[in-house]
């Protein structure tokens, strides 16, 4: 019998190997696979033990906050936002059950303190426990008021961006949420029509109207084709790709040169223009400005949209068949976001170089040492003296054409309004622009979605508003 | 050195291990040091001498290496159970003391063990009634029949019947292992025993079946006919026996898998314990996410994360991540807190018991003997593959608990019986084996 239990026994070591390589396989091979399975929520609740850093607003005012619940072992953090819904969208929120979007996602590494393996081996083994970094917005409070208060309610978008710097520093999204609000009202927010969740900024596509003649005389002007005395007819209704194109109104103008074209938001002159261009100069300055990719803004990518010609869900260049010419007056099937529109006015006000957007300025980590963000340039959209000579033809239409109510007292304002029908009596209303002219500070776009009003009267007092705050908090502080 | 003496120089690192791993606990729960860890130990080490001096006075000749080797096992038991709830910890101490006790009483009443030979009926009887007492006086626990119910304690009788089944099972085949062999006949190349002979074996396979349609509790069956076919190998030399029997074991969990949706639910989970992940999956696939967790080295004793942060109503019970993690999945939370390492050595430490068990078979001299020693030994080694198996995704999963490790009074105590009957048989065996060598030398 003897034999017969050695073989037993060696047959038992097999299956004792078995189970020494099935524990190997999940711990060791599979572990970093079974680690980001969908399913395994010990992450997150790790992360939850973590006190999660403090998001601050520019004045240093605390946007996000964690508060600790429980004691000992089992002591966890939740997310307060202490401003409730003024930063809602573009801040985002943090939780176990509904995850984590906007700057929170996108800077969860920071705020959760997220190092090398080796350094947080060294902090373990000094005991020290994983405490997040805080990380400084460059949001400010004060301009986030003078745009929600400027919206009123109404449904659109504010972003305001500093031309020399790409720091954002409003972003807003009507409808807000409060995010404090989030673990019990997620669902209701969810099916909300007025979606909520939704951030307008960086993420809704809407047909730009005239605020896109900007990017034409961009391309008219740089590319030497155009001159700010350059002619065409400016009479109403011209063929367009084959169909009568009117003007805001049918009005009617004579042979004009392209400042008073821009000042009157002229439709058939831009779109002749637009056909003298064609596509492929278009598309190049479209592109300049950032069109046909993602804005480079450190937010989560699948919260971002990407601004262009559409047709569907697919993104259209100059090979495809479109009609240029309406595409230079902001019609086709063009769709930009509110921060791509900030971005173009930006890159005029910073003497034509458009600066990455960013929401983040600083990091600060537990023991007080900063990091602050250089600013990066994205790209050179056009000349210095394109932008210079694009500038004053903006203050123009401020000045005596359509954006007059985007004028702020004692500042030289340069700016664009759009209005785009989307059918009639309902539009979407639009202004761009930036101040001071001759210095700017701050480029601000602003949509309000489905309005009856026009985009000068509508926008511009928001743009003025946004402005005017924080200019004064320049000159202020 | 006398195996004795051995035995107990191999306790004090087993009593060290205690004191370190209190000493982690302690220091990452509350980062103090007390004495208290010592005390812990030092109460293991008196228990453990007290038992040793038991062994050293029935059993001088016993196997010295088999008791300090359970006691590391329910050291690592002790000091994962400190790590999870001190209420558990301090529960399981209360069994490992009434574990002692009954382990001496055994060895020091039941004298000599073949009186075991005499009494097989009686005790195939008390172990089949022991296996479905359950079904009758006890209550379900994840569809199985598992406890029975006496008064403030819960008692789990398939611990004790997988004693009985196998010392019946032993003598039984002890006596008929010959028949079996000689009146073999060949039919259609298989070797099949005789017909008259076999009746006692269908009953086994029987038993097994029951167990597995009337108790639901697939991981005993598994255990009891893995001992069973092992026996019959041992005892007959005839592999064909062992196909025969595997091939009716599997056949009829077939067939009962059709009727028994709880069987094929098992199977369907641990073929992709992924794919309702939150609903029938969750535990094998918390299981693996704990093991994920732990790496080469483990996350550190009391470092890992066992218990839903924010909880506070209850644990083990409610706020485990892991269901069970003191019970069935306790190996989890071990290669969690200790890594590939941990994992490995707890493995190792069974295998090291089946090689010393399956040595006193060898050593044993008559049939019954071997044949009990084998049995004990398949049985004890199998239930550990059974559950860590499960745990791991080897086999599909079964609630066995992991013997002497996992929280549990039943498992504890019918586990230290059962290395009574072992040392009494090593006993017996080495002192011949001494005897022997002493008269070639005189």
């Amino acid at each position: 019998m003897n034999r017969q239990i050695i073989k037993l026994f060696g047959f038992l070591l097999i299956l004792y190997a078995l189970l020494f390589g099935f524990t190997s396989y999940w711990s060791i091979f599979d572990a970093d696979d079974l680690k980001a399975n969908q399913a395994n929520r010990r992450p997150l609740l790790e992360e939850q033990q973590i006190k999660r850093g403090d998001i601050l607003a520019a004045d240093g005012s605390a946007i996000a906050r964690s508060r600790p619940v429980g004691s000992g072992n089992n002591r966890v953090y939740v997310r307060q936002y202490p401003q409730g819904g003024l930063f809602g969208n573009p801040i985002g929120y943090s939780f176990v059950t509904q995850g984590r979007v906007g700057f929170e996602l996108s800077h969860n590494d920071e705020l959760v303190g997220n190092k090398t393996e080796f350094l947080s081996i060294l902090d373990e083994l000094q005991g020290h426990a994983q405490v997040g970094d805080k990380v400084q917005s460059s949001l400010d409070p004060s301009a986030q008021e003078a745009a929600v208060n400027g919206l009123a309610g109404r449904r659109g978008s504010v972003v305001a961006i500093v031309p020399s710097t790409g720091e954002v520093r409003a972003m807003v999204s009507i409808p807000e949420y409060d995010p404090n609000q989030i673990p019990k009202r997620f669902a209701q927010f969810n099916r909300d029509d007025s979606a909520p969740l939704f951030n307008r900024a960086t993420q809704a596509g809407y047909p730009p109207g005239s605020t896109m003649k900007v990017v034409t005389a961009t391309a008219a002007l740089d590319s030497g084709e155009f001159t700010p005395s350059s002619t065409l007819s400016g009479r109403s209704p011209v063929e367009i790709d084959g169909v009568p194109l009117n003007n805001s109104g049918g009005e009617q103008f004579g042979t004009i040169d392209m400042t008073t074209a821009l000042t009157n938001s002229v439709n058939t002159w831009w779109a002749q223009a637009g056909e003298r261009l064609g596509k492929d100069t278009m598309f190049e300055y479209m592109a300049r400005f950032g069109f046909d990719a993602k804005p480079r803004l450190d937010y989560p990518g699948f919260q971002l949209a990407t601004s262009g010609v559409f047709d569907g869900n697919k993104l259209l260049g100059p090979s495809d068949p479109i009609d240029i010419g309406r595409v230079a007056i902001g019609q086709e099937r063009l769709r930009v976001t509110p921060l791509q529109m900030a971005e173009v006015a930006a890159a005029v006000a910073n003497n034509g170089e458009l600066m990455e957007p960013r929401l983040w300025s600083r990091v600060i980590d537990p023991d007080g040492r900063e990091t602050r963000l250089d600013p990066a340039r994205q790209s050179r959209v056009m000349s210095e003296d394109t932008a210079s000579t694009l500038n004053e033809m903006m203050q123009n239409v401020v000045a005596e054409g359509t954006g007059t109510a985007g004028a702020v007292s004692g500042i030289d304002v340069a700016g664009k309004t759009g209005t785009a029908e989307l059918s009639p009596g309902v539009n979407d209303a639009w202004f761009i622009g930036f101040a001071p002219a001759s210095d700017p500070q701050i480029a601000i776009s602003c949509i309000v979605e489905r309005t009856s009003g026009f985009g000068g009267p509508t926008c511009g007092p928001i743009f003025k508003a946004v402005a005017e705050s924080i200019l004064q908090g320049d000159s202020g502080g | 050195m006398s195996a004795r003496t051995r035995e107990l120089f191999a306790l004090i690192p087993v009593a060290l291990l205690v004191t370190a791993g209190f000493t982690a606990v302690l220091i990452t729960n509350s980062d103090q040091l007390g004495n208290l860890s010592v005390l812990y130990g030092g109460y293991f080490l008196a228990l453990c001498v007290a038992t040793h001096i038991v062994i050293r006075i029935r059993l001088p000749d016993a196997d010295p290496y088999l008791f300090p080797l359970v006691a590391l096992l329910a050291a690592f038991g002790m000091v994962m159970l400190f790590r999870l709830d001190e209420g558990l910890a301090r529960d399981q101490a209360n069994w490992f003391v009434l574990g002692l006790i009954l382990f001496s009483a055994t060895i020091i009443f039941l004298r000599p063990y073949e009186a075991l030979e005499r009494y097989r009926y009686v005790i195939a009887l008390a172990g089949i009634v022991l296996l479905i007492m359950p079904r009758f006086l006890g209550h379900q626990t994840n569809d199985a029949f598992l406890a029975v119910d006496l008064g403030p304690i819960t008692f789990q009788p398939t611990e004790l019947a997988k004693i009985c089944i196998v010392v019946f099972l032993a003598s039984y085949l002890n006596e008929h292992r010959e028949v079996l062999v000689v009146g073999a006949r060949n039919v259609f190349g298989l070797v099949l025993p005789p017909i008259k002979h076999l009746g006692p074996l269908l009953v086994v396979w029987g038993a097994a079946m029951v167990l597995l349609v009337f108790i639901r509790d697939l991981g005993s069956s598994v255990m009891f006919f893995g001992a069973f076919l092992a026996l019959i190998y041992v005892a007959t030399g005839r592999l064909s026996f062992v196909v025969i029997g595997l091939a009716m074991f599997v056949i009829g969990a077939w067939f009962f898998a059709q009727t028994a949706p709880h069987i094929q639910e098992r199977f369907d989970i641990w073929l992709d314990p992924f794919h309702d992940a939150g609903g029938s999956g969750y535990q094998l696939s918390q299981s693996i996410f704990a093991q994920a967790d732990g790496g080469l080295f483990g996350r550190g004793l009391g470092d890992s994360l066992v218990q839903l942060p924010g909880c506070d109503s209850g644990f083990p019970d409610r706020c485990a991540i892991l269901p069970a993690p003191h019970t069935d999945f306790i190996y989890a939370v071990i290669v969690d807190e200790l890594g590939l390492f941990g994992g490995a050595a707890v493995v190792l430490i069974y295998a090291l018991i089946a090689e010393r068990g399956y040595k006193t078979a060898i050593l044993a001299e008559d049939g019954f003997s071997k044949l009990l020693a084998t049995g004990l030994t398949t049985i004890f080694a199998l239930q550990a593959f059974v559950i860590i198996g499960g745990v791991t995704r080897v086999i599909p999963l079964t609630g066995v608990t992991l013997p002497f490790i996992s929280y549990g009074g039943s498992s504890i105590i019918a586990n230290f019986v059962l290395l009574a009957l072992l040392l009494m048989v090593s006993d017996k065996a080495r002192r011949r084996v001494r005897l022997q060598s002493q008269t070639r030398i005189g």
